[in-house]
């Protein structure tokens, strides 16, 4: 399971929008092997703080230590080189080109110019039977057709296939029906359990207490309570984010 | 070695099942260029009960050389319309480009084959010009190429002169459209047509194999190949035939030089937006330009390209409207990029982007061209072929927004 250095640690970033202070000295750690909780009311800093990982809106102030190095994260480049990924809430998939292409997109593989379709097929294939994807029939299919729950998981598997060491995933079930969420929480769990880094965004107390390890509670912009799901409850973490109640995360 | 993984391909199944896909996503929307296709069937068939004449040697071999240049023109469009974009200068940059062919032959004695160049290049140049301004300051394409489309009009006029006509003598550029090739080219091309065909199936067949991909069943293959054999030799061998008002006097058969110049560029222009990386992020940005950037795809890289492609070809199409005419006069092209439009939207490019091929592009070129020739050979009045292309557009247009809006909610 988790090893002593966090993949990724935050010490007292600072991010404020003209004179609003969005996140105030937020202190923010994630480790391989677990699924990372992010919650908060709407405005809390969530998105922000995700958006700084993802390079795109450095934070103000603060120190990134990377793997226990300090780092730098400017641009979504940057975060991508460091194999950090990010599946937005609204997914980027590109509707009329077909599963394969989507996973690829941007990374195609090719011979002397000329796509390589056949491999990219395999590995789209490889990855999703890897996270036991029963809901895909054919990797070819447009991504229009298919379902909410099919689409977060092609988005999904697209963080896999790149060998990423963190997945960051912006509230994936939010749109989605009992069964698809289901599904999807398994494909996050079995993505910590492979040995990566997951953060999940969620408003959904259920699914958190159901897929993560760890919960992380912004309250306007302060880390008000870090807590192992093992050590608290649903009731506790309620008061956290309303601000009824608080465990001060400092040092 | 397919059942390693439970996940298909969507090559599995006999034959008789890639059939039954096929038709299932017909009937899901995904219809291509069949509904033109089967407008091509209907228009023909109509136009040759009413007036023998459509089905003559000399009037197909007419409609080949009338739809050569909207064709052109429509397959460079369809790149622009594959990212939701317009160009609706294409037309006036096809006349520039012919001005320039014609005054650089006569006026300043330069070789045929550097005076294509120049007005190829020149074309080039217009597309980079515009996609900078709506790739870099983020103008509407729309806007920009309006500006432009009047601007090279007035350019146009000031090159030409008004009332002006320059004249084109070189005989390759005149052979383009009016001189037919020796007949052994005509089966030559269709050799080369097949077997090109049969070289790329196998070796993506073979590269499939290798990397243990399930293929498409080879009765496809079979099926295709002979469907090209058969079209292709009825084409070949009806060009053949003598159509010459005067065969006594002057002899006239065999195919277009138009049509291997057309085929290059359909070949050409197909292999790169379907094998390529390049392609693929044509389509990508068509389909969604955020996801496509977020992929790290740079996005505005791809809509200079696709403007340049498209002026590009409208350039090559001056030279076959030069070729044609053999003249350029200061109107040229003015009218033509409407006409071009009409036939990739009728094709069954879809305006909205992402969704469309450069055959669609020809086949709704030839759609275009045998309205205007069947009606122009039924002897309507000229009005009537304008309103009914019009019609045909808009029906096209309204299927298209049908299809994008079911795909967009679904
Ligand atoms: N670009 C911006 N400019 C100005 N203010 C911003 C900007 N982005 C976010 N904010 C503000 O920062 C605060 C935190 O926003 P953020 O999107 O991080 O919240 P969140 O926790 O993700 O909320 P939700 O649960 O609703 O998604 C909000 O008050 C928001 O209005
Ligand atoms: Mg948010």
């Amino acid at each position: 399971m988790s090893s002593d250095t966090p993949v990724i640690e935050l010490k007292s970033v600072k991010k404020s929008f003209g004179p609003v202070e969005v996140l105030k000295d937020v202190n923010f750690s994630v480790r391989a092997g677990e699924v990372t909780a992010l919650v908060g009311d709407n405005g809390a800093g969530k998105s922000t703080l995700i958006k700084g990982l993802a390079g795109i809106q450095p934070y103000d102030a603060g120190t990134i230590l990377f793997e226990g190095k300090p780092v730098e994260l400017h641009s979504p480049r940057q975060s991508a080189d460091l194999g950090i990924d990010v599946v937005y809430q609204d997914l980027a998939l590109c509707d009329n080109l077909d599963i394969v292409h989507n996973m690829f997109l941007g990374r195609e593989e090719a011979n002397a110019g000329v796509l390589d379709e056949g491999h990219m097929e395999s590995e789209a294939a490889n990855t999703l039977t890897s996270l036991s994807v029963k809901t895909v029939k054919s990797v070819r299919q447009k991504v229009a057709r298919l379902s909410g729950g099919q689409r977060q998981t092609v988005a999904i598997a697209r963080a896999v296939l790149w060998n990423n060491k963190v997945v960051i995933l912006d509230e994936p079930t939010a749109a989605l029906g009992v069964a698809q969420t289901e599904q999807v929480l398994q494909l996050v769990r079995r993505l910590a359990d492979a040995g990566k880094a997951v953060i999940i965004i969620s408003h959904n107390l259920q699914d958190v207490f159901t897929v993560a390890d760890r919960i992380y509670v912004l309250y306007l912009g302060k880390m008000t309570a870090a807590v192992k799901k093992s050590e608290t409850n649903q009731a506790d973490v309620v008061g956290y984010i309303t601000g009824a109640k608080t465990q001060e995360v400092g040092a | 070695m397919s059942n390693q993984n439970a996940i298909q391909t969507g090559n599995e199944g006999s034959f008789l099942d890639a059939g039954r896909n096929y038709i299932a996503r017909v009937k899901g929307g995904e219809t291509g260029s069949l509904p033109a296709l089967l407008g091509l069937v209907i228009l023909a068939t109509i136009f040759a009960v009413a007036n023998p004449i459509f089905l003559k040697p000399i009037n197909f071999a007419n409609l080949l050389t009338q739809t050569a240049t909207v064709t052109t023109l429509a397959m460079g469009l369809t790149f622009v319309l594959l990212l939701g974009e317009i160009d609706l200068s294409a037309g006036v940059t096809a006349g520039l480009s012919a001005a320039f062919l014609a005054i650089t032959m006569s006026e300043y004695g330069v070789a045929w084959p550097i005076a294509a160049v120049i007005a190829i290049s020149m074309g080039m140049l217009i597309g980079f010009l515009i996609g900078l301004l709506v790739a870099k300051v983020g103008i509407p394409s729309f806007v920009v190429t309006l500006a432009a489309f009047l601007a090279f009009q007035g350019l146009q006029l000031v090159v030409v002169g008004k009332g002006g006509l320059i004249g084109i003598d070189a005989p390759p550029i005149l052979a383009i459209m009016n001189t037919p090739m020796q007949l052994a080219f005509g089966w030559i091309l269709l050799a080369i047509v097949f077997l090109s065909y049969l070289g790329t199936s196998i070796y993506s067949r073979r590269q499939r194999t290798s990397s243990g991909q399930q293929n498409k069943p080879l009765g496809i293959l079979i099926f295709r190949s002979v469907a090209i054999l058969v079209v292709g030799a009825g084409f070949v061998s009806f060009l053949n035939l003598e159509r010459g008002a005067n065969p006594a006097v002057t002899s006239l058969r065999g195919v277009p030089y138009v049509v291997p110049i057309v085929l290059i560029l359909l070949a050409v222009g197909t292999f790169v937006l379907n094998r390529t990386k390049f392609g693929r992020h044509v389509y990508a940005v068509g389909g969604n330009a955020e996801a496509a950037r977020r992929a790290g795809i740079q996005v505005s890289r791809v809509r200079i390209t696709v403007f340049m492609i498209s002026s590009t070809f409208a350039g090559i199409a001056g030279i076959l409207m030069a070729s044609r005419q053999a003249s350029v006069d200061a109107a040229a092209g003015r009218s033509i990029v409407l006409n071009a439009i009409a036939a990739a939207v009728v094709g069954g490019v879809s305006l909205f982007g992402g969704r469309g091929r450069l055959s669609d592009a020809v086949i709704g070129g030839f759609v275009i061209a045998v309205i205007d020739n069947g009606l122009g050979l039924i002897g309507l009045a000229s009005g009537l072929n304008l309103a009914i292309t019009g019609g045909v557009l808009l029906l096209a247009a309204t299927a298209d927004a049908i299809t994008s809006r079911k795909s967009r909610t679904s």
